[in-house]
């Protein structure tokens, strides 16, 4: 059962990390960015599954190997930024958090461009 | 690596800060300044570890390169 395992690390670490706040808040901080580490770490067992049926699916569907490769970049580079915006809010730091936040949809910006312009040009054929 | 790497920072932290207590108590401020930081660094690099071999997971399910 994964998810007593989740909820057994989220519950200890709560527990620590506000022990240890009044003392060495920087402490605290530490044990939040490793809990998030290893839940996420946890996680990636099922997100592994999850992203070997969607490529199982897609072959079947003929679907264009590009886009569902962009598709995999942008959910990993949401998973990254939101770990490090989250752990950024937790220590106070708001304006960190939300400049990670900024990088991370730039450059999912940037990832989605050749689908952008896939779709341009679909819509200019289809047009007159 | 499981959860014992949190019960490790949680110990490292109450540690230092009872050193921190009993230094500041005997009058070494500039030691007990130092022993925070070495405590810091030690958990640092315990946790950049873990962070390192997150991304690396996810960079390498994602094929973010």
């Amino acid at each position: 059962m994964e998810i007593l395992q989740i909820v057994g690390i989220g519950l200890i670490a709560a527990v620590l990390s506000i022990t240890l706040k009044q003392e060495k808040p920087e402490m605290a901080l530490f044990i939040g960015i490793a809990a998030g580490a290893l839940i996420l770490l946890l996680l990636i067992g099922e997100i592994r599954d999850i992203v070997v049926f969607i490529q199982r699916i897609s072959v079947q569907a003929n679907v264009d190997f590009m886009y569902l490769s962009t598709i995999f970049k942008v959910i990993g580079i949401a998973y990254i930024a939101e770990f490090g915006s989250q752990i950024c809010k937790d220590a106070g730091e708001n304006a960190i958090a939300s400049k990670i936040e900024l990088g991370g949809k730039l450059i999912i910006l940037v990832l989605t461009i050749p689908i952008l312009t896939a779709l341009m040009e679909v819509i200019t054929d289809i047009l007159p | 690596m499981n959860m014992d790497i949190i019960f490790r920072i949680a110990g490292i932290g109450i540690l230092i800060s009872v050193l921190n207590h009993v230094l500041n108590k005997a009058g070494r401020e500039e030691i007990a300044m130092l022993v925070t930081l070495a405590g810091v660094v030690v958990v640092l690099v315990m946790v950049i570890e873990m962070i390192t071999r997150l991304f690396d997971d996810v960079r390498n399910m994602f094929q973010l390169y």
